[in-house]
């Protein structure tokens, strides 16, 4: 485990040179894209693979149910596009010709969440890991660091049924050493302790770490856990979580309803009933740089810290 | 030949005969666009078009047939039924709880289909993965979707045939069952599909235009799609709604509302008529 949050590669370069690794071993993986891929880095594959690689064009809804029927033939198709063009155009096909008959495709979503920055709100996946986690069967995944995606892929491609991958555009701090070892389906106990878990995904795992460290300071221990496979949810570690620690404060750069927040509170609820607090997006941002718009929908640290001591009953 | 069309003549006879069966039986479902497709199935089932082996379902040669428009699963149940793929008991079991047979082609609960379908508009681009997918192998099996013209509505259908037209898939085949009407009222109403055969040449398809209810013209062009190099084939397949039961004939009423008791019996005697005819 690092510490000192260097940045590294972005979630999705790092997605498309571990698929071209994956694909060079297994020749049954074909890689879709929907005129994005210089942007969603699945044209590494293309790159290196041409004959397995299938560029749609602009219609993600014959991507998706395209996959499904690579995926009906043995196949391993792995389609992405941004992650809200993918989601919200794709989810019919997702629902009927992938979730439905439980196909073995799998999708990734690139620029997720806000931290898009200037293109706005149109571009920004916020809705993706509702509507992912919404399909029976699907396994949801949202890595936080490069190292978490050469890690998680290889396991995506030996699970055996449909897997959404959200990827971020810019770069990613990195959290993991190789030494690590991430587990699909398993969440990651990235600092432990006792009066608070704060329980986050993606782009938002550095800011928990960034803020334990803050809080750490004024006596206040932290659990912080990386909940990289949304669904199926590590139940266990929620229940060993709310048991241990006093509360639980969740952070997503996604919407509120139906993402981390919903899926841990509703585990929480149902097991060991403990105080939370949720930190995430309640509506479309806007362009602008993506610190700035962090700031702003307060994805930040500073706004853990905050949301973290009222938690705790520490005066902000 | 002539035999040969006779005796699928008939067996579009059984065919029909199944559908009224199991969908009074189930007392819902479609039958006005199950009974317009039912040259096409037969044809394609047992006039040696499709390769495909009842005993060995899961053959991997065996070509693909896709009910994109899923609501015409009476007429698929019925033509596997024939073909020795199901029990013909098990169609009077058609939509009810318990039976693999669903209300719309259920690949979980029957998994000798090639896809489930009732959302419309996604066949064709199942197809097409299917279709790379046997490129890529080495393998000559042919796909073969029978869409609707009500279905043609979605835009998924072009962004389909704008694919399979540039990348020259010619081992996609499309059965275009057009029978002119779609649930609320006749396409010429609601959305007009016309010029048709442009709109598919456009794409870069190889159309074939025909009367979908004459079995020789039928069972020919679906031969000529399978043997066309070069681009994917639509067969545009001009049918009737209802076809072959003079009370549905063209009467949209039938598009989801299964035929009484009464209109059962008047449905098979009339087809006993045909059936007489013919032999």
């Amino acid at each position: 485990m690092r510490n000192d949050y260097i940045l590294g590669k972005a979630t999705r370069l790092a997605y498309g040179e571990t698929l071209v690794e994956i694909g060079k071993q297994n020749k049954n993986i074909v890689v879709l894209d929907a005129d994005l891929s210089k942007s969603t880095m699945s044209n590494r594959f293309q790159a290196t693979i041409p004959e397995r690689f299938f560029n749609v064009g602009i219609s993600e809804a014959n991507m998706v149910s395209m996959a499904a029927g690579f995926a009906s033939s043995g196949k391993i198709p792995f389609a992405s596009s941004f992650a809200t063009f993918l989601m919200s155009k794709g989810f019919d096909q997702m629902r009927q010709s992938i979730a439905y008959p439980n196909l073995n495709v799998k999708l990734c979503g690139s620029h997720s969440g806000i931290c898009i920055g200037e293109d706005g709100p149109s571009q920004m996946g916020i809705e993706d890991i509702a509507l992912a986690c919404s399909l029976p069967g699907f396994t949801v995944v949202c890595p936080a660091d490069e190292e978490a995606v050469r890690q998680l892929l290889p396991q995506i491609v030996e699970h055996n049924g449909p897997v959404y991958i959200r990827t971020s555009r810019p770069k990613a701090a990195q959290i993991y050493e190789s030494s690590d070892t991430l587990t699909l389906g398993k969440a990651q106990i990235l600092r432990d302790g006792t009066d608070l878990t704060i329980a986050a995904m993606g782009m938002m795992v550095v800011e928990a770490l960034k803020a334990a460290d803050t809080l750490e300071k004024i006596g206040v221990s932290v659990r912080v856990v990386d909940f990289h496979t949304i669904k199926p949810v590590d139940k266990a570690t929620i229940v060993s979580c709310a048991k241990e620690t006093a509360a639980i404060l969740t952070v997503e750069e996604h919407l509120l309803d139906g993402g981390l927040a919903s899926i841990i509170a509703r585990t929480v609820a149902e097991t060991h009933p403990v105080k939370m607090a949720f930190i995430g997006l309640d509506d479309y941002a806007e362009s602008g740089a993506p610190d700035e718009l962090l700031d702003r929908y307060g994805l930040r640290a500073v706004d853990i810290i905050g949301k973290a001591k009222e938690l705790v009953g520490l005066s902000n | 030949m002539k035999n040969q069309i006779k005796e699928l003549k008939l067996t579009a006879i059984r065919i029909r005969e199944e559908i009224l069966k199991m969908l009074a039986e189930s007392k819902s479902g479609h039958p006005g666009g199950s009974l317009s497709a039912v040259e096409i199935v037969t044809a394609l089932y047992f006039g040696g078009i499709l390769k495909h082996d009842p005993q060995n379902p899961d053959m991997p040669e065996r070509d693909r047939f896709i009910l994109s428009k899923g609501h015409a699963a009476p007429v698929l149940y019925a033509a596997l039924a024939e073909a020795g793929y199901i029990d013909k008991t098990l169609l009077s079991t058609l939509r009810k709880f318990g039976s693999p047979l669903q209300g719309h082609p259920d690949k979980r609960k029957l998994p000798l289909l090639e896809a489930s379908t009732g959302s419309l508009g996604q066949g064709i681009s199942l197809a097409i993965g299917m279709a790379h997918a046997a490129l890529l192998n080495h393998e000559s099996h042919q796909m073969f979707v029978l869409i609707g013209d009500g279905e043609s509505n979605e835009g998924q259908i072009w962004e389909s045939a704008m694919y399979a037209g540039h990348h020259k898939l010619d081992n996609v085949n499309v059965i275009l069952d057009f029978n002119g009407y779609q649930l609320d009222d006749a396409n010429r109403v609601i959305l007009d599909l016309d010029p048709i055969a442009d709109k598919w040449q456009a794409n870069n398809w190889h159309v074939i235009d025909v009367n979908g209810h004459d079995m020789e013209a039928v069972h020919s062009a679906l031969q000529l799609a399978k043997a066309f190099k070069g681009k994917p084939t639509v067969i545009i397949a001009r049918t009737i709604k209802g076809a072959g039961i003079s009370f549905m004939e063209n009467n949209n009423k039938f598009h989801g509302v299964a035929p009484t008791q009464e209109e059962l019996k008047q449905g098979l005697a009339e087809l006993q008529e045909a059936r007489a005819v013919l032999v």
